[in-house]
């Protein structure tokens, strides 16, 4: 369980990131859900050949068991926490760079 | 071919985001500082995550499907370019969200 609990804790400390210290508030508005579920799925493609064919392994012990297309349901945690904290820190440079 | 697998499955990822940048002109790669600001915080927060993941078993690579470059704390290059390539695609898709809705 231990990486359910890290991408967990990831996806909580992006929320904090976009909510709380960026303050850029994506996920109170629709563009970032409407682009999440876009890149939600390629992630389910990309990330399905990846761990069909096992180029990534898991410790069965590390996750919970649930798969979706190949992927361990950790990773699409995982996926979310990366995407919000790319597309926080995005936002949240707009206007004070590159206008 | 078999060792390419993690890199073309990262260049077909890129390729499915790249073009909004000419056809939309969605303008991501041409605020290049802005996207250097966003990568690098993230690189490093989920090349440590990596790393860490790696160094306690939660999962492992395997080198027959990679290109063989390996970076200190056993990351596979691939990975490297993982946390590159999916930013930036998340990036072009949010940005082309924007441009066809108009909305913020």
């Amino acid at each position: 369980m231990s990486y359910t609990i890290a991408a967990v804790v990831g996806a909580v400390a992006a929320l904090a990131l976009d909510l709380a210290v960026l303050r850029t508030r994506l996920v109170l508005g629709r563009v970032f859900w409407l682009s999440y579920v876009i890149v939600f799925g390629f992630q389910l493609v990309f990330n399905g050949i990846l761990t069909t064919r096992q180029v990534v392994r898991y410790r069965p012990s590390a996750i919970l068991g649930p798969r979706l297309v190949g992927a361990p349901v950790e990773d699409l945690v995982f996926g979310f926490a990366l995407v919000l904290m790319t597309l926080s820190l995005w936002a949240f440079w707009s206007r004070r760079v590159d206008p | 071919m078999r060792h390419l697998t993690y890199l073309a499955v990262l260049a077909a990822c890129l390729a499915c985001a790249l073009w909004l940048e000419p056809v939309l002109r969605v303008g991501v790669l041409r605020r290049w500082r802005r996207l250097v600001l966003t990568l690098v915080p993230v690189v490093a927060v989920f090349v440590v995550w990596d790393v860490v993941a790696i160094a306690t078993g939660q999962w492992s690579y395997d080198p027959g499907q990679l290109v063989g470059i390996t970076l200190p704390g056993r990351l596979p290059l691939e990975e490297l370019l993982f946390f590159i390539v999916v930013p930036l695609c998340a990036v072009l898709g949010f940005e082309a969200v924007r441009k066809v809705s108009g909305r913020r």
